[in-house]
């Protein structure tokens, strides 16, 4: 019998029967090993050791091998191990480093047979060796591995890792003299039983502690390792260098690893933290597990396959104090719950997707996606006839690659760069916003704009009172009564394209021209002239919101344009047909509004050099009997601008929005709006369209998105001493302790705004050095530099 | 007057214990040190107590590099509740040090100054966290699973996981700091920043008992010095020769396995008298006015100032279970739980324990190429006997046949009470080893220390979990 073989024990594994059960234990264990006749089980802890019967329905404690009055350390057991040649033979660790070996075949109770107290540690694994009976390996704590006859007293010779701890030990099942064994620092070693001296070979295998290995039965060359990294690494020792095979990444620290009878690529594995599963492994496929057991509550401690030749029966023990047989049928396939299609972006814009075979064939006939003209490429993974999993095998991976330039978002760019969106009467806004869309080859755009124009601005629809006061100038294209006043140079500045090179000495006289022909009253310090504080007979253009930037985007604009189409003009002395859209009182206002205007002449030419104005259209409000409901268009408008965000082209609904302001804004709801805002933003920042992005922040008028001008803003300084960045208060800085701004004036520190002069670098309290300039034109300092504030 | 008492430090340089010189001489030539502080240091400076741990650059950088971790790089936490943390934490140990580093540091982060009132004035979630910074501080074994419950309920103030982890990790490494400053006797910043009212009257720290117990310092430490230099030298080759002898027993070494039972008892029992035998030593002519003063001030960060430690042997009739080493340790378990709640931490903590264990110049005052192994094993088991941690396979009686009496004191007020550490505790063990080896010693009970409290608070998360 003792010389069974194993061709009979692989006989009988056919007659191996049972279920999936469980049955509870007194303490939790730490280990557990089975009989090499897969009919009993040892179970080993803190506070239990015991041998189970396993039978057809349920576990059967045959045997408590802790006996004695008061338990002793030494049954303390951090592992147990059953011989595989002797049925009788069981060897155990315990935690305070003592290595017990037990004889049941003792007729005494107690069983224990030879104690080893040659480990200054905790004995973390013990083991057989698998051919010869009489010889045990440990690994302990102290970083020793020691290997005992049992025919004698204590150790036949010590191995030392010259490192931390030993986490495991193992025989190789082929080799007879090899064992490998695992460490904390991450380090396998391959040691020659008959060379106590050094290791053969030693690599590392894992970052952080290896807590396991595990020879496969069959190859030779095959290790594998569990460790704390959440891996489990398949080695392949026969090369010069251990060359990792496969790599398994799970979700916590791998505990124990044991190949899987039978089948050459599985392993079992367990975690020693968080998670309480068992999972079996296809090496293969290492990112599903081919099965998953989920019976127990606590971490799993112990794993043991019942039989060396049978794949279906797994046992286990664990901290939940209970030991489970499982089988393989009953295992949760989580393949099986797996979404077999995969859907991915390529850096480039290339998409590649894949998908069951089945599927794709259906769906080749088809076109692919209208967007990427190219056919798609198909690459078919080649059946391996060895390969177990049927789902792999049959998938398709296409690619669909972008056409070239297809990908470039250049007119997504250019689009955003040059639209106007506010600054200019609304009719301005959409030709000069159709003539960009139409330029770069979208004409749908074109159009859209232009009817926007046509909707809004034709005349009869012109709202009386404009809520807008930009859009009121607008339309006073279409208003039939304009008064306009003809500026002396008007023609030439009109005619000639040099208009950008119009000084400022110009606009002065314009203005001063103009003070004085009009009954027009431009207010030079008002900084925001609303409507209201002009004369009700005039309409000046003032648009809430206009700025400099945008206001740069006139000239070019004004000459260009092409008129959509024929205004009633009757009282304009027609020099030029653009006149249709003159930009005259805007300009001018905005000449006034600006300080740089009453400022410095330099300035001027070059903030705002552009035109200075040549013409005034002062509107007076005709009323007019509206044939349609101003509203009338609005549904389909905002039809228009959604139809535009779900094509993706949420830059059109966001430049729409603007441009039409009230007009649209009402029918929306807000939180579209503020996604729409909010993906437009995204994407310009994306296009590092930081400009934009803050004019269309600046222009929203959603309050979430208006508001996000305000936020996370951070401007770094660097101390002006030791130049290290003060990371906490931009005052003081932490490491020298000098305040780094002193006011000039008031010699206090300057914990707000500050001001300094770019040619002496001295600086102080906003106020202070503005009103110091005010009496002085030196440097508050004192350094002598002549300083300038504007 | 009180800043004018402030500008008194007892003794110049980092700390009151060791000789400015002693701590000079080593860091001017540094390099290393000064690069470290730059790059991990939080205040940007070199404080009093990296200056002390100077003293071993290999483990500053650990250190730095898992405190600045903790404080300023990706967590779960707002950067003003780590440092309100760290305050709650040095006020269980009424370390006026470390309170006035971490209120400047919280304000400079943002914090509402207004939380620097006390308790009372911070949000409930903050406070929730009182009662596992009292236990952990003085009794982690208390920690339970339901502690945790009791946090991460869900509801208004709940904690979430990694956030506990988090203020978990903050915690006791302060905690532990906390033993580190009054075990060396860290004195206050020189020049406090500018003061912001929050700032505690640093004169009190440990210099309160120094006050009483060796009104002269100057005058102590020379005693110290003369006193028994002749049979602290024989001290030493006793212990050396102990040292030897236990390694020479362990060899044929067979006690059995009751014995080594019995040991373990014996040494918590024992450590029952350590201290209370010494309470007396410490407030000889106690300054309880003074004494009262701090503790107002201190407390308002705190509640029931009055829980401190209790001696585990001494529970009686609860009868808590020790904490078995094996069964949960901390490159095991601890490790995984703390990375997979709050990444990278645990490698930093895991590389710190590593350096501060292993930690070793091979030397014994004037003894060179000696293995130290053993005398660390048993300061570092020592901290964790205290706190009810067990290893099934140390001999506790190693302990005993090591650690001389005045360290078992010194050892057992830093560790569990160290606000009452004095200058006479740190210098009457020991005489004759090195100031750097005394703080070495430091470092290993903070570790074991911080080690204790991680250990009791992750098995309780653990369980909680599972």
């Amino acid at each position: 019998m003792e010389k069974m073989s194993r061709v009979t024990t692989a006989l009988s594994s056919s007659a191996l029967t049972g279920h999936t059960m469980h049955c509870h234990l007194d303490a939790p264990a730490n280990a557990i090993s089975v009989c090499r006749d897969a009919a009993q089980v040892v179970v080993a802890g803190r506070s239990i050791f015991k041998i189970y019967a396993i039978e057809e329905e349920q576990f059967v404690e045959k045997l408590n091998l802790r006996v004695g009055r008061k338990p002793s350390l030494n049954l303390s057991c951090a592992d147990v191990v059953w011989h595989q040649m002797d049925e009788n033979l069981l060897a155990t660790a315990a935690t305070n480093g003592v290595v017990v070996t037990w004889n049941l075949g003792r007729p005494s109770r107690n069983k224990q047979d030879q104690l080893f107290t040659e480990h200054k540690r905790t004995v973390n694994k013990v083991c057989f060796h698998p051919s010869e009976a009489h010889v045990l390996l440990s690994g302990s704590q102290d970083g020793f591995m020691k290997c005992f006859d049992l025919r004698r007293k204590d150790s036949v010779s010590t191995f030392s890792g010259q490192s931390e701890s030993v986490r495991d030990v193992q025989f190789s099942i082929r080799d007879y003299f090899t064992f490998a064994s695992t460490f904390e620092n991450g380090n396998v070693q391959l040691w020659d039983i008959r060379r106590p001296d050094r290791c053969e070979r030693m690599f590392t295998a894992h970052n952080g502690p290896v807590f396991c290995c595990d020879w496969h039965p069959e190859d030779r060359g095959w290790l594998a390792t569990g460790g704390r990294d959440k891996m489990v690494k398949v080695w392949d020792m026969t090369t010069q260098r251990a060359k990792e095979v496969h790599c398994v990444q799970t979700i916590a620290s791998v505990a124990r690893v044991k190949w899987r009878p039978e089948c050459r690529h599985h392993l079992a594995t367990c975690s020693m933290m968080v998670d309480h599963n068992i999972y079996v492994w296809d090496v293969r496929r290492p990112f599903v597990p081919a099965a998953m057991f989920e019976e127990h509550r606590d971490v799993t401690t112990g794993i043991a396959w019942r039989h060396p030749h049978d794949p279906s029966f797994l046992l286990s023990g664990s901290k939940d104090s209970t030991l489970c047989q499982h089988l393989f049928r009953d295992a949760s396939q989580p393949v099986e719950r797996a979404n077999p299609e995969g859907l991915c972006y390529g850096l480039f814009g290339d998409l590649a997707f894949a998908a069951k075979e089945s599927l794709v064939a259906a769906e080749s006939g088809r076109k692919p996606y209208a967007g990427d003209r190219r056919q798609p490429i198909f690459f078919k993974r080649k059946l391996d006839p060895a390969e177990p999993f049927a789902g792999l095998a049959s998938s398709a991976l296409s690619v669909f690659e972008m056409e070239p330039g297809s990908g470039s978002m250049s007119w997504f760019v250019d689009t955003a760069e040059r639209y106007a969106l506010a600054g200019r009467p609304l009719a301005e806004l959409c030709d000069h916003n159709s003539k960009v869309a139409r330029e770069l080859g979208r004409n749908q755009v074109a159009q859209t704009w232009t009817m926007l124009r046509i909707i809004y601005c034709s005349p009869g629809l012109v709202p009386t009172t404009n809520l807008n006061h930009s859009v009121g100038k607008g339309s006073s294209c279409g208003l039939p009564l304009m008064n306009s006043f003809n500026l002396k140079d008007m023609a030439q500045g009109l005619g000639s394209e040099t208009r950008l090179d119009r000084s400022k000495g110009d606009t002065r006289s314009d203005t001063v021209l103009l003070d004085s022909s009009a009954t027009l009253i431009t207010n030079e310090d008002n900084e925001e002239t609303e409507g209201s504080d002009v004369p009700a007979d005039y309409l000046l253009g003032d648009a809430e919101g206009e700025d400099d930037e945008l206001y740069l985007l006139d000239p070019d604009h004004a000459h260009t344009e092409e008129p959509e189409y024929v205004l009633p003009q009757e009282a304009f002395p027609l020099r030029h047909e653009i006149v249709d859209t003159p930009p005259g009182p805007e300009n001018l206002q905005d000449k006034a509004d600006s300080p740089h205007v009453s400022g410095s002449e330099a300035d001027v030419a070059s903030l705002a050099p552009m035109d200075s104005s040549f013409s005034l259209v002062s509107v007076s409000h005709a009323l007019y009997d509206s044939r349609l409901p101003p509203d009338f268009f609005s549904a389909l408008v905002c039809d228009m601008l959604r139809f535009y965000a779900e094509q993706g082209d949420v830059q059109m609904a966001v430049s729409v929005l603007i441009v039409l302001g009230e007009r649209v804004r009402k029918d929306i709801d807000e939180q579209t709006q503020e996604h729409w805002y909010a993906s437009y933003i995204d994407l310009l920042q994306r296009f590092c369209l930081w400009n934009v992005s803050n004019q269309v922040v600046k222009l929203s008028t959603s309050r979430a998105i208006s508001c996000l001008n305000q936020a996370s803003t951070t401007l770094h300084v660097n101390c002006s001493h030791c130049k290290r960045p003060m990371s906490s208060r931009g005052w003081v800085c932490d490491r020298c302790h000098r305040c780094a701004s002193m006011c000039a004036v008031c010699h206090h520190v300057v914990k707000g705004l500050f001001v300094w002069c770019q040619g002496c670098s001295h600086g102080g309290h906003l106020q202070h050095i503005m009103k110091w300039l005010e009496g002085s034109s030196h440097c508050p300092a004192g350094c002598g530099h002549l300083c300038e504030y504007s | 007057d009180k800043r004018i008492r402030v500008s008194q430090p007892l003794t110049r340089g980092p700390s009151a214990f060791i000789p400015e010189k002693e701590v000079a001489q080593a860091n001017t030539a540094d390099e290393r040190t000064n690069f470290l502080v730059e790059e991990y240091s939080t205040s940007g400076r070199l404080d009093n107590i990296t200056q002390v741990m100077s003293l071993h650059t290999q483990y500053l950088e650990s250190f730095l590099r898992s405190q600045f971790y903790m404080l300023r790089m990706d967590g779960p936490l707002p950067l003003p509740h780590r440092h309100y943390i760290a305050i709650m934490a040095a006020a269980r140990h009424q370390c006026s040090y470390l309170i006035n580093m971490h209120v400047d540091e919280f304000l400079k982060t943002g914090g509402i100054a207004e939380w620097l009132n006390g308790l009372k004035y911070v949000p409930q979630r903050l406070k929730n966290l009182n009662e596992i910074n009292k236990l952990l501080a003085h009794r982690p074994w208390l920690i339970t699973k339901e502690h945790i419950q009791k946090l991460v309920k869900t509801g208004e103030n709940n904690w979430s996981l990694p956030e506990l982890v988090h203020a978990v990790v903050l915690l006791t490494h302060y905690h532990a700091l906390a033993s580190f400053v009054f075990g060396s006797g860290i004195n206050p910043e020189r020049d406090p920043e500018i003061s912001n009212g929050f700032r505690l009257i640093s004169v009190n720290n440990f210099c309160v008992c120094d006050l009483a117990n060796d009104n002269n310092i100057e005058n102590a430490s020379l005693t110290g010095n003369n006193f028994g230099i002749v049979g602290s030298l024989s001290e030493l080759e006793a212990l050396m020769e102990r040292m030897k002898r236990l390694q020479e027993e362990r060899e044929d070494g067979d006690t059995s396995q009751e014995e080594m039972t019995t040991r373990f008892e014996k040494e918590t029992k024992e450590s029952l008298f350590v201290v209370s035998g010494d309470t007396f030593h410490s407030f000889p002519h106690s300054d309880f006015e003074d004494d009262m003063i701090i503790t107002s001030d201190v407390s308002r960060y705190i509640e029931d100032p009055g829980f401190g430690y209790e001696d585990f042997a001494r529970r009686g009739e609860e009868h808590l279970p020790t904490f078995r080493a094996q069964d949960y340790t901390w490159e095991n378990h601890g490790f995984s739980l703390v990375n997979r709640l709050y990444s990278d931490i645990g490698h930093l903590l895991d590389e710190k324990f590593r350096m501060v264990y292993s930690l070793t110049y091979n030397t014994m005052a004037t003894h060179e190429d000696v293995d130290t192994t053993m005398l660390r094993r048993a300061l570092f088991n020592y901290v964790h006997c205290m706190f009810g941690i067990r290893y099934d396979d140390y001999d506790y009686g190693e302990v005993n046949q090591l650690l001389e009496r005045s360290l078992k004191v010194y050892i057992k007020t830093v560790t569990c009470y160290p606000e009452r550490t004095t200058k006479r505790m740190y210098d009457s063990y020991w005489r004759q080893f090195k100031h750097s080896e005394k703080v070495h010693v430091n470092l290993l009970l903070m570790e074991a220390r911080m080690q204790a409290e991680l250990l009791y608070a992750l098995r309780a998360i653990t369980r909680h979990l599972t």
